[in-house]
């Protein structure tokens, strides 16, 4: 073993003398399949990064439930009741749900007259709990701030603008502090929604929303049932056991079926959050395979030169074997150089493809819609094993099939001069 | 001649000089739709020591057999023992260990890899025999200073002429001390200067006690070894030894 080993490291070394011009295309064939994968998969990578921060914009291991009719008979009680959640639930809710980390009622105004000055436009106005300021991510631009828990128990007329709102109605001039009516009610502006992106909604964007203490709502509106409920769990294994609360503590005082999923059906985005992850790493795979592709074609460059080089050495394999080389010692060298070739172009095709990454952090996302959307590229440890793993199994292929090849070279044949 | 075939013996090989014994061989080359017979029954027993000139037109079968004879090919049918090895049953990585070690190889192009040194080439049977770097390279220098190149080890085979890289093949032949040197045609490619030398350098290896066969068309270098045969059709015709 160590002498085979040694023989064929020897045989290397010394018959490593390929056409220069061919080894350049060769190994530049790899690097650009090499470049191909690893900007395939990190463009799929900052994609993921994006659309998992743009699924969060909404919240985080958040779930929304709006209202339900009941589809069974319970209790003596008939179906095609209709279940909706009022504000003094919420206190209830919270009690029995030990699983969740926050729960908040919403309440709805659509198309309310919003007018400053000589503006006026239509918006939704929605009225929560001042929890829903960090439940929801509506994270004040500077300057501003959200609603508290004072401003809920007081009922303060405060209010809080979507950027876009904001911008529709105010243009330049700065909000906070401004006196917007609502629905000929004045209400103080106390913060404005620091601009971010958002995948998933359920009114509409929250830049195009404002908000509003719950407790104020419920006052000028005369309202006490909620539009909707939200409530947010920890991690997202938590999710499952904070619905299943849920259902309990509503069934029970509503009095109808707890597995009744005409009732409890809500959006869980931790388990649609599941789903994105599940949908990215297949985009990915996706992205994976066509890099992969580019890289086999480098891979059959490989081989073929190394097919044309057992050719031309045909004669020499031949001497070797008629002095007494071992199979393994002929193969052994063109197993190793259509690693190194290959290897070669994979290490030429990481360096430039890491400073492309590079130069892509330099880009600016400011006004560059296309970078915001999509992410920058990023490379990951996974990305570069898997590329690593892929270029060494292709360039097994490539020398190995010339060497086996080389293997069958018969020396009486090849030696034959007449 | 008839050469009468000791009993084989066990163990120590070349006890009984036979480093050469061959009995009945016949290679049968099978094209797919014809099989042409290339040896038709060859009995030949060479002693060490002995200088076999191996003659005949060209498609006699003399390659073949000396293709058998360094086990480059096996026969079809027949015995042989190299050094009272049987070589029939042995595979290919077994077969590259006997010409390794018992067989030294001259071509009449020479075959020297073109991208190693005069003494990188001669080292190269040593390499594979599993001699040690050191070793080899004293060895090597060694050769090429007997065959008259202690001052070209650095040079590659494009870089001498062709009498010199015939005694650089000769030098590698010889790097294992094989039971036998086989050459086949190694005048072949030279010019009437350098093909005496080599001739005087292969005279001077028989008077060393080495053993060679040579196949040649050169009558000037078969008159120098001390037996000829000739073969014609796949067998021997006849089988001569030179008056000493």
């Amino acid at each position: 073993m160590g002498r085979d080993f040694s023989v064929i490291a020897t045989l290397f070394f010394k018959a490593s003398s390929l056409q220069k011009k061919r080894a350049i295309l060769t190994v530049a064939a790899i690097a650009w399949g090499t470049v191909a994968i690893l900007m395939l998969l990190a463009f799929g990578e900052g994609l993921r990064h994006q659309m998992v921060k743009a699924r969060r914009g909404m919240g985080q291991n958040i779930a929304v439930w709006w209202s339900g009719e009941t589809s069974k008979v319970w209790q003596g009680l008939p179906e095609g009741r209709r279940i909706q959640a009022r504000l003094d639930d919420l206190d209830y809710l919270r009690a029995k749900m030990p699983s969740s980390t926050g729960i908040l009622g919403e309440m709805t105004s659509w198309q309310t007259t919003l007018t400053w000055g000589t503006t006026t436009i239509t918006g939704r106005v929605t009225g929560a709990n001042w929890e829903y300021g960090e439940m929801r991510h509506h994270y004040p631009q500077a300057g501003g701030r959200f609603f508290n828990a004072n401003d809920q128990r007081d009922k303060k007329r405060v209010i809080f603008l979507g950027n876009q709102l904001a911008e529709d109605i105010f243009g330049e001039v700065n909000p906070v502090g401004e006196i917007l009516q609502v629905a000929s009610v004045p209400y103080l502006v106390i913060g404005v929604l620091n601009p971010k992106l958002q995948m998933g909604t359920y009114k509409g964007p929250d830049e195009m929303g404002a908000v509003i203490p719950i407790t104020t709502f419920s006052a000028q509106w005369s309202r006490q049932w909620l539009h909707n409920v939200v409530f947010k769990v920890g991690v997202a294994e938590d999710m499952p056991r904070a619905r299943e609360e849920f259902a309990q503590a509503l069934s029970a005082k509503y009095r109808f079926d707890p597995a009744d999923e005409q009732v409890t059906a809500l959006w869980d985005t931790a388990e649609g959050g599941k789903t994105l992850a599940a949908e990215m790493r297949r985009f990915q795979i996706f992205l994976g395979i066509i890099g992969a592709l580019t890289l086999l074609v480098g891979g059959i460059g490989v081989a073929n030169i190394m097919y044309a080089v057992v050719k031309e050495k045909t004669r020499e394999i031949g001497v070797q074997m008629a002095i007494g080389a071992h199979r393994s010692w002929i193969t052994g060298p063109f197993v190793l150089q259509g690693m190194t070739y290959t290897l070669l172009g994979g290490a030429f095709g990481l360096v430039v493809a890491i400073i492309l990454v590079l130069l892509f952090q330099l880009v600016p996302v400011e006004g560059n819609d296309a970078i915001a959307f999509l992410g920058k590229p990023t490379l990951s440890a996974e990305i570069a094993v898997s590329t690593a793993a892929l270029l060494g199994f292709i360039g097994i292929l490539a020398g190995y099939f010339p060497a086996r090849r080389a293997a069958t070279v018969d020396p009486a044949e090849t030696l034959r001069y007449e | 001649m008839n050469w009468p075939l000791k009993k084989k013996n066990n163990g120590d090989g070349n006890s009984n000089g036979h480093i050469i014994e061959m009995l009945g061989i016949t290679k049968v080359y099978d094209t797919g739709k014809i099989q042409v017979e290339a040896l038709k029954g060859i009995d030949l027993v060479v002693d060490k020591g002995e200088f076999v000139a191996v003659v005949g037109p060209s498609g006699s079968g003399k390659s073949t057999l000396l293709n058998l004879v360094g086990c480059l090919d096996t026969p079809s049918g027949g015995t042989y023992m190299l050094g009272g090895e049987a070589v029939a049953g042995l595979d290919r990585d077994q077969l590259a260990d006997v010409r390794n070690r018992r067989v030294g190889f001259v071509f009449q192009n020479f075959n020297l890899l073109p991208q190693l040194t005069a003494l990188e080439n001669v080292e190269m049977p040593m390499l594979f025999g599993g001699m040690g770097r050191r070793e080899r390279r004293r060895r090597a220098k060694e050769h090429l200073d007997r065959v008259g190149l202690g001052d070209r080890v650095e040079h590659r085979p494009t870089e001498l002429s062709g009498g010199q890289m015939q005694r650089v093949a000769i030098a590698r032949a010889l790097a294992m001390e094989p039971d036998i040197v086989l050459a086949d045609e190694p005048t072949g490619n030279l010019d009437t200067g350098s093909g005496s030398d080599v001739m005087s350098l292969m005279t001077e290896l028989w008077g060393q006690g080495r053993t060679l066969v040579v196949v040649t068309h050169d009558k000037t270098l078969a008159s120098r070894a001390g037996r000829v045969v000739e073969i014609r059709d796949g067998v021997v015709v006849t089988d001569e030894r030179a008056v000493a």
